[in-house]
């Protein structure tokens, strides 16, 4: 099993949830984070104080998926995150060694 | 005793309403200026302003500012005696000009009250609330009933004595607060971590709400100024209208050139500058004239807020850059573009000579070294009694929190709002209840 991580601008998680969704991907974690990557923030002036802001809003989108399914999702946030400009994050992948569903106790690929 | 004119009187207990709303309204205006942890000081002091000055205008404020409109008599020209201390037994007095006596000392009661509260916004964040109460009692006491009487009051040797033009408050308002409000950031010093941190305003809406009043409330105190309801308060009026119209623009002019946008904070703080610039002058000017020293303002004013990061002085909110500086504009170009026909004088670009330029710059230069000399005593005086700071880690976690118990906002009860895409849909797993975190878990 494999976690697919993406860290996407706010306004792409609709699509992000709709491509997985389509997908049959049975459900996700998102957060709110702060980051920057090439984008590095933005400036802002008040009074003629110029702020740089380095921090900038992000989604962190996390979804657990079956390892046969890794490429699809992976294509899925990254397509649909896109938007071809500066900011749109990143995604990656990590090795998820077990799962648990909480309320029945199912392990593995059944959990997912 | 002159009959009441129940026209006038009407106009100025309409004005003084409006301009005590001033004081309510800079307090939004300076609140959302400041960070979200000193909303509520910044409040509070001008809140405390209204409270203590009001009192002190009954007691013994009005008496030495103006006695001589009840038959004291001004004292070299420095102040009034004591003969209306109180206020007692002035309820049925007229002045000349057909006002009860009471309606006058309520309309310059809250000219008292602003022009102290001004000061506040240059200690935004670090001044101990009883601390700015004995300041804002004390500089009352020694420096704005003074020279509210040196400027305007019957014997007064600033007005009546030397002839300098102030018709609603340029020197006795504003230059007497810029100055006094540099002194205090001066005695105060800087906040923790200025100017390394800049400190941006946490609510620009709210900024705008308070400029708004201001503006709104500034009718009263311009056109009110005219202690009458007739043709020169309509002149007051819409000087300060189109003054304040090209200083909003003028100081938006400047930061689209400078820094290539337009901004709200700008917008507000262009709106302030022109309505302190035209206040000495918006009686003996005509709109055109008006119009210029408004914009004059704008740009000058704009340009000067980048001083205390050039000479290193934590002024917190401006108050120097925009008052000081805005009242200086105001009452100097006096000197240049009064017209006889309102000033009884000509300003030098209308032919007169430099006589009335000379005046005015000398009324600016008394009021600010006398204004800023007192603060300044009076201030290092409370730093090194009782202290006018608070502890540095007070400061950090918040002064709303460690000096009145309270906080400005409360987002705990609203819950972790969805990251700013589209409404959440029936479709999505509703949130735990409980959840307290910004995270939201489906599936």
């Amino acid at each position: 099993m494999k976690l697919v991580t993406g860290v996407i601008k706010p306004h792409q998680l609709d699509a992000v949830k709709d491509a997985l969704h389509a997908l049959g991907v049975a459900g996700l974690t998102v957060s709110e984070v702060q980051g920057y990557g090439r984008q590095k923030g933005h400036t802002e002036v008040y009074r003629g104080a110029e702020y740089t802001v380095e921090f900038l809003p992000k989604v962190k989108v996390e979804v657990v998926t079956d390892e046969l399914d890794v490429e699809k999702v992976v294509d899925a946030v990254a397509t649909a995150a896109r938007t071809g400009k500066i900011g749109d994050g990143k995604v990656w992948v990590t090795p998820v060694e077990e799962v648990v569903r909480v309320r029945t106790g199912e392990r593995g690929v059944e959990a997912l | 005793m002159p009959e009441i004119d129940s026209g006038h009187t009407a106009w100025i207990l309409t004005s003084s309403a409006l301009v005590l709303l001033m004081t309510p309204g800079l307090a939004l205006f300076y609140g959302g200026m400041t960070r979200s942890k000193g909303v509520l000081n910044m409040l509070m002091m001008c809140f405390g302003a209204i409270g203590v000055v009001s009192l002190l205008w009954i007691f013994y404020g009005f008496s030495l500012a103006f006695s001589e409109e009840v038959g004291g008599s001004s004292i070299g020209g420095l102040f009034s005696d004591l003969s209306a201390a109180g206020m007692r037994g002035l309820f049925e007095t007229g002045e000349e000009g057909g006002l009860p006596i009471l309606a006058f000392a309520g309309f310059q009661m809250m000219f008292a009250v602003i022009t102290t509260a001004l000061i506040a916004g240059a200690i935004a964040d670090r001044a101990k609330f009883g601390s700015w109460l004995i300041f804002a009692v004390i500089w009352a006491t020694l420096v704005y009933f003074p020279v509210a009487h040196w400027v305007w009051g019957a014997g007064g040797w600033l007005g009546e004595g030397m002839g300098v033009l102030d018709f609603a408050g340029g020197t006795a308002v504003h230059i007497n607060a810029g100055a006094a409000a540099l002194a205090l950031a001066l005695v105060l010093g800087k906040r923790v971590g200025w100017p390394k941190e800049k400190m941006k305003p946490h609510n620009l809406p709210l900024v705008l709400l308070g400029a708004g009043l201001l503006w709104f409330g500034w009718f009263g105190f311009n056109a009110g100024s005219e202690l009458a309801a007739n043709g020169i308060s309509a002149v007051a009026l819409v000087n300060t209208q189109v003054a304040t119209a090209a200083a909003v623009l003028g100081w938006i002019f400047v930061e689209w050139i400078r820094f290539g946008k337009p901004t709200t904070l700008g917008a507000a703080s262009g709106a302030i500058a022109g309505l302190v610039a035209i206040t000495p002058a918006c009686a003996f000017v005509e709109p055109l004239g008006a119009i210029a020293i408004g914009a004059i303002a704008g740009v000058v004013c704009s340009l000067c807020v980048s001083l205390k990061y050039k000479l290193g002085y934590d002024d917190s909110l401006d108050v120097v850059a925009v008052h000081f500086v805005g009242g200086v504009i105001g009452s100097v170009l006096i000197g240049l573009l009064a017209v006889e026909v309102l000033a009884d004088e000509n300003g030098l670009l209308y032919g007169g000579g430099v006589g009335l330029l000379g005046i005015q710059t000398l009324g600016v230069v008394v009021v600010a070294v006398y204004s800023f000399v007192m603060a300044w005593l009076i201030a290092f005086a409370i730093e090194k009694t009782i202290g006018f700071r608070v502890k540095p880690e007070d400061e950090v976690e918040g002064i709303d929190l460690t000096e009145h118990a309270e906080a400005g906002y409360d987002f705990t009860s609203t819950g972790p709002s969805l990251v700013g895409s589209a409404p959440a849909r029936p479709a999505a797993a509703p949130a735990a209840p409980e959840s307290a975190s910004s995270e939201k878990v489906a599936g």
